[in-house]
């Protein structure tokens, strides 16, 4: 007995090695193809890179010098594999455009990306499983048609635009959120910065004005990514419930006498959650990049704008730095779901 | 009619042809049925005539400037108003159809043939060609699609053939992912053993007999698809990265009208009017399809 538990222990954890073994090549071949990419396009760009530290009257001494020194002579793949050696120890290079180490730049802007999407798929999940569910439960009567709206809307509009109508709305018209920003000039200066998130950073600090005009400013870009990320949720958790509905322990948990509210909130939903749990992870890690344009109507000093702003400028080492973070990040959210969601569901263990 | 309704419908077609025409005649009845589809289709029609019609449909050259005129409210003169440099938004708006279909039709025709040639093979061939394509397909899908559009068109220069490259780049691994899984429950097929019987090469049966099967499924997914290239398109216009000024691209225009979005909101908003109104004829379009291609 003891001799069989053992055996099927080991039988078990040689099985999620084996999965833990594939999922890390998996990481480390995308990882690669990653730095691939954003190498390539560092090397197509017809921008010189040897002018742009030494200048266009440059005598060609100097200029080879330079070129010797940002190893631009090397061959092809030697360049590369000193570019992921920078990469794995955190050197993305330098900011043309701030003049500071790419890595440090995006450590300052990160946290307020992360404050907008975090609050946006809250927004979504929060709003989105309950009208998804509803929509699954009452199909083709009015939650249903909501939910189908509100999907349609949110495939169909540039957000963008809907930014701008938003602004034009809720800030110049009614006056009932702030403007562009995160947060009021006055206000600037009475939160420190310990983690780069205002309104912790605020609550932890116990500024409670500073808090206010903070939130103030986040409602309505958060509002917005939410939309989006509401369509999404709302639209698979209703396809996920219609498949879960049908299945035949709810005919069981009926059949018991199960009230239908915790047939469907309780049993139905739950075993919805796991692929939802993806979803959800998707959802996030879209918002990421959805907040591209987000950011740069609201003036939000987040990646997103950081990435287009140098882009702009042509400060390609800022570009490729915060893209191989967007994607790592992208890399990372995937796997923690596929971690989370053998957890959670024995089925997939 | 009722001849040709004979001809269409008929349980028994005597050639391909007639068998080919009458299951188009059948999904288009079926198409029919569904009002939010036909709605789509309408929407997507008038894109096409106005596009096709734009001199005529225009009440101004969309690129004359008048300095006299700028920023002027909706009116009957302008009946969109006009912009920061006294052009008529109506009309710009009308001319901007063109550049969105162009966009549209330059992506799909790059991008479904090569995902569809992609898939297909990966999941016919299967084995290390299968694992080493995917393996690609998981590497663009890593990155987030604007973002990786936004890096190419920086490598490239902004423009809106490089916009379309760019998107084009983007877009191809969902349609490679469908074309697969599709390629997979087809190739098990006793027809396709039947071919290879018959001593068919591995190309043969790739493009004469799965490529053909995957398409419904692909042209749905195109269709859904459009939406999301017009708004992606649209997004690198409006940072200043797709076309360029002075054609009037609808992202663009939006871009334009935000400086001026407090006191002369008609700039800004007309063409995200315009550009919702197109994504939402093609997602509804899509939907339609959806539900009556893909029921098999």
């Amino acid at each position: 007995m003891a001799t069989a538990t053992t055996d099927s222990l080991s039988a078990h954890s040689f099985r999620v090695g084996r999965i833990l073994w594939r999922e890390l090549t998996t990481i480390a071949i995308t990882m690669f193809g990653l730095l691939l990419i954003t190498f390539l396009i560092a090397r197509v760009i017809p921008i010189d890179p040897v002018l742009a530290v030494v200048g266009d009257n440059a005598k060609p001494d100097v200029y080879e010098a330079a070129r010797t020194e940002l190893g631009l002579d090397k061959p092809l793949w030697q360049q590369f594999a000193i570019y992921v050696g920078k990469v794995f120890t955190g050197d993305f290079g330098k900011s043309v455009l701030t003049s500071q180490p790419v890595l440090t730049d995006i450590k300052r802007v990160f946290p307020a990306t992360l404050e907008l999407a975090t609050l946006g798929t809250l927004i979504g999940i929060v709003l989105g499983v309950p009208l998804g569910v509803l929509a699954a439960v009452y199909q083709s009567r009015w939650p249903d048609q909501i939910a189908r709206f509100i999907g349609l809307f949110g495939y169909s509009i540039p957000i963008f635009w809907l930014g701008l109508m938003g602004l034009l709305l809720f800030y110049a018209k009614l006056g009932w959120v702030s403007g562009p920003g995160r947060i009021s000039v006055a206000y600037q200066d009475f939160v420190n910065p310990v983690t780069g998130v205002i309104l912790l950073d605020a609550a932890m600090q116990g500024e409670w004005d500073a808090f206010r005009n903070a939130l103030s400013h986040l409602i309505l870009p958060s509002a917005l990514l939410g939309l989006f990320s509401l369509a999404y949720i709302s639209r698979m958790t209703r396809s996920f419930m219609i498949t879960e509905l049908q299945q035949q322990y709810v005919i069981a948990a009926r059949v018991k006498g199960m009230s239908e509210a915790r047939v469907i909130w309780r049993h139905a939903l739950r075993n919805a959650m796991v692929p939802l749990l993806t979803v959800i992870a998707l959802s996030y890690a879209s918002l990421l990049e959805g907040s591209v344009l987000t950011e740069t109507i609201f003036a939000w000093p987040g990646l997103g704008r950081y990435i287009t702003n140098s882009l702009l400028n042509a400060d390609m080492n800022a570009v490729l730095g915060g893209t191989l973070v967007v994607g790592a990040v992208f890399i990372g959210i995937n796997l923690l779901t596929d971690i989370l969601g053998r957890l959670v569901d024995p089925r997939a263990r | 009619m009722g001849v040709w309704a004979d001809y269409l419908i008929s349980d028994a077609p005597q050639s391909r042809r007639q068998a080919r025409l009458g299951q188009f005649w059948r999904q288009w009845l079926a198409l029919k049925r569904n009002p939010l589809a036909v709605a789509g289709l309408g929407i997507v029609v008038a894109l096409l005539l106005v596009a096709a019609f734009a001199p005529l449909i225009a009440t101004h050259d969309p690129l004359a400037q008048n300095l006299d005129r700028r920023l002027l409210p909706p009116s009957s003169a302008a009946w969109f108003g006009t912009d920061s440099l006294g052009r008529d938004i109506y009309s710009r708006i009308v001319y901007g159809a063109r550049v969105t279909l162009v966009i549209v039709m330059l992506v799909v025709l790059s991008v479904g043939p090569i995902g569809l040639l992609i898939g297909a093979a990966s999941g016919y061939l299967g084995g290390w060609v299968d694992r080493a394509l995917m393996r690609i397909t998981d590497v663009f899908l890593a990155f987030p699609k604007l973002i990786l559009a936004l890096a190419f068109v920086a490598a490239l220069g902004p423009g809106l053939e490089n916009a379309v490259i760019a998107i084009a780049i983007t877009s191809w691994p969902p349609y490679a992912r469908v074309a697969r899984a599709e390629t997979l429950v087809i190739r098990n097929a006793d027809y396709i053993a039947a071919v290879r019987l018959q001593g068919a090469s591995q190309w043969r049966i790739v493009l004469r007999h799965i490529v053909p099967m995957c398409l419904p499924s692909l042209i749905v997914r195109t269709t859904l698809d459009m939406a999301g290239i017009i708004l992606t398109a649209a997004g690198l216009g409006f940072l200043g990265l797709g076309a360029q000024p002075p054609i009037p691209e609808w992202g663009a225009m939006i871009s334009q009208g935000r400086e001026y979005i407090f006191d002369q909101w008609w700039v800004a908003t007309f063409p995200g009017v315009a550009i919702c109104i197109v994504a939402l004829g093609f997602n509804l379009l899509g939907d339609g399809l959806r539900d009556v291609m893909d029921a098999k």
